[in-house]
């Protein structure tokens, strides 16, 4: 699928690794994603699935290979970083708003402060991305004020705010009520089918059966595997996946 | 003998939980009872002894008549008219901030109010020194007083108009007073050394609190940069002040500054005191707005940058806002405790608020007064040092409050 891809893939990652002193979190990782694809990485506890993904924005730093998007080399100009940060969008399992800021100025304060857009306009487009994520009514909160869906929805709002080229998503559900996965996995399936490129770590199996285009299994800092949620799970090809599989499914 | 009127009274529910409380807390035991029964006599009895003390002391007239020297000192008098007008323009600032604002702020207007009315009820009428041009001090404290409670009510029913004018006041207010107090530009110069008593100390503490914030946090952040020179440079400095007593950092100040500076000894000493008192309080600032750094989750700063928010901006918006708001309490601790230390710069020839008060009760005029007049004058000096720190510490309560609301 990536072959016939080629000139359109928007994340390339070539024979990156990564150390944190002298343990090896990513050894060897190549993968390309293209323009709208819809990929989830999923892997035992401490494959490096959140490593991987976090060095697609550089929260992470690679020592080896290359990682380059949307056209742009990752090296260490910062230049280059910030580039593909407007770009970039993520979300992560712990939510990270600012909770020192209303849901409408955590939505508002990137696009202000990094594109240089005026207030009228930001906070107009807050608001349609609020009544996307079915949360309109909560603007002037506070994020404290919330529940935990509703919080992880305000922050897919405020990284769809940027109008960002790709979305990163490192366990968006893992820390939500079961009651509340359903409303935020929603969210995400119709960013899905709108056409955004989307990298998820995420062991939600039915979301990654109905929009992923591939799943990536990762185990030790390496893929182990990789193919369409029908190939994946009906005939694992390695013995690990196949582990990991039958424990989640 | 018991009446209709109180028979049939139910007691309120109020009543009910406070007899609750009491049986609950102070005589839940015999012991419990007996201790109660002791400490509240010993109580009554310091009470009514202290109020006996109050009513037939002789020193009041000693504490109030010199009441030029305890808030001003040797401050000219043919010229007192001017820290008078620098009050009663901060008075007016504050009573009507007081009623825009309302809040904390008006917690301050009315701790002021409080604390000039203490000195100035007990001071009508008492005689003044001669060659005074400006109202008597009883009538300056009164007037201020009079605009920080009549600024509240105008101050409400003003318009947004009113915020703008008083957020540029404010703004200049630092540079205006020093102006009006100090001189130059057409007002006669008075050298900072004829300064003293409460206008000192309020001076030094103000400036002290003020200038040390902008320097403690560029000292915290400058801890936590990735320059290694930077780092140490705040390191070394930090420690070293964290490691000398405020009285070193005076000493140092007004005594070697002048040997390492060329023409550090044209420096005056009112300048020397309020560096060192700044330098001091920074290092602490910094220690402590470095703890509230350091207890944000990494994952805000992580949420910021991969938004894009460059370095500087993730501090100024991101993580300082949220570091500075968890320390409230600290940094009111540490302002109150600034505003009591300045009493040390006795040491280095400055006269303060205390330094005034221990003059007064040593001129001869009081050695006929039985007793002497230093009970009733450090009174009413602890009393100013009280309301000033109560409302500092009020008013860290409600920030705190107020914080707590926009989280939950
Ligand atoms: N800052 C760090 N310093 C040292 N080791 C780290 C650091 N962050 C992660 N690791 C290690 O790197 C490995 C990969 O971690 P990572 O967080 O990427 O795993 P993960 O696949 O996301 O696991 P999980 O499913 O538990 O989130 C783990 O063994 C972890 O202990
Ligand atoms: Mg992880």
């Amino acid at each position: 699928m990536s072959a016939t891809l080629q000139g359109d893939d928007i994340i390339i990652c070539e024979g990156v690794s990564k150390w944190y002193g002298s343990f090896q979190a990513l050894s060897g990782v190549s993968l390309r994603i293209a323009r709208g694809e819809v990929v989830v990485v999923c892997g035992p506890s401490g494959s490096g699935k959140s490593t991987f993904i976090r060095t697609i924005n550089r929260l992470e730093e690679h020592q080896v290979g290359r990682i380059t998007v949307d056209g742009i080399e990752m090296t260490s100009d910062i230049r280059n970083i910030d580039a593909i940060r407007r770009e970039v969008g993520m979300v992560f399992q712990q939510f990270n708003l600012f909770p020192h800021l209303t849901v409408m100025q955590n939505i508002t304060l990137a696009p202000i402060w990094v594109r240089g857009r005026t207030r009228r306009a930001s906070e107009a487009r807050a608001l349609e991305l609020l009544e996307r994520v079915g949360i309109a009514e909560q603007a002037t909160k506070y994020p404290g004020q919330l529940s935990g869906g509703q919080q992880q929805r305000v922050a897919i709002a405020r990284a769809l705010a940027m109008d960002p080229k790709i979305m990163l998503f490192d366990e968006p559900t893992s820390a939500l009520d079961p009651e509340m996965v359903k409303e935020v996995l929603d969210v995400m399936k119709t960013l899905a089918r709108g056409g955004m490129t989307m990298v998820c770590v995420t062991h939600e199996m039915g979301f990654a059966r109905e929009v992923a285009d591939r799943i990536v299994f990762m185990d030790h800092g390496q893929i182990v595997e990789e193919g369409t949620p029908e190939a994946l799970f009906a005939n694992p090809q390695q013995e690990r996946t196949r582990l990991f599989l039958s424990q989640i499914l | 003998m018991v009446t209709d009127g109180a028979t049939a009274r139910i007691p309120s529910p109020d009543i009910q939980r406070m007899v609750t409380w009491v049986r609950a807390n102070l005589f839940s035991t015999w012991y419990n009872a007996v201790i109660t029964i002791v400490l509240v006599y010993g109580l009554i009895s310091a009470l009514v002894g202290l109020a006996g003390w109050v009513a037939q002391a002789q020193g009041w007239p000693a504490a109030f008549t010199n009441m030029k020297l305890i808030l001003a000192w040797t401050y000219p008098n043919d010229q007192i008219w001017r820290p008078q007008l620098a009050v009663l323009f901060v008075a007016a600032l504050l009573g009507l901030s007081a009623g825009v604002w309302r809040g904390v702020v008006q917690l301050v207007a009315i701790g002021a109010a409080l604390t000039a009315g203490i000195l100035a009820v007990p001071a009508i009428g008492l005689p003044e020194f001669a060659g005074m041009v400006g109202l008597p001090s009883w009538l300056a404290l009164a007037t201020s007083v009079a605009l920080l409670l009549l600024g509240i009510p105008i101050g409400r029913r003003a318009g947004g108009w009113l915020r703008w004018v008083l957020i540029i006041a404010w703004i200049t207010a630092y540079p205006i007073v020093i102006l009006i107090v100090r001189g130059g530009i057409g007002l006669p110069v008075v050298e900072t050394k004829l300064w003293g008593g409460l206008m000192l100390t309020l001076l030094l503490a103000i400036s002290g609190i003020v200038l040390s914030f902008p320097i403690g946090v560029a000292l915290a952040l400058g801890r936590r940069s990735r320059l290694p020179i930077i780092r140490i440079f705040c390191i070394a400095y930090i420690e070293l002040i964290r490691g000398v007593p405020l009285v070193t950092v005076l000493y140092m100040g007004s005594l070697l500054l002048p040997l390492f500076l060329p023409g550090g000894e044209s420096v005056d000493q009112f300048i020397r005191a309020m560096v060192a008192v700044t330098l001091f309080s920074a290092a602490y600032l910094a220690e402590n707005v470095r703890g509230g750094l350091q207890a944000l989750p990494a994952g805000q700063t992580e949420a910021a940058r991969a938004l894009g928010l460059n370095v500087v901006q993730t501090t100024f918006l991101i993580t300082l806002p949220q570091a500075l708001r968890a320390i409230v309490p600290l940094l009111v601790g540490q302002s109150i405790g600034l505003f009591k230390d300045t009493s040390l710069v006795v040491i280095v020839g400055l006269i303060d608020l205390l330094g005034a008060a221990q003059n007064v009760v040593g001129q001869p005029d009081w050695l006929g007064t039985p007793g002497g007049v230093w009970r009733e004058t450090f009174l009413v000096i602890a009393a100013l040092y009280w309301v000033f720190s109560f409302t500092m510490s009020r008013v860290s309560k409600r920030i705190e409050d107020s914080f707590a609301k926009s989280r939950h």
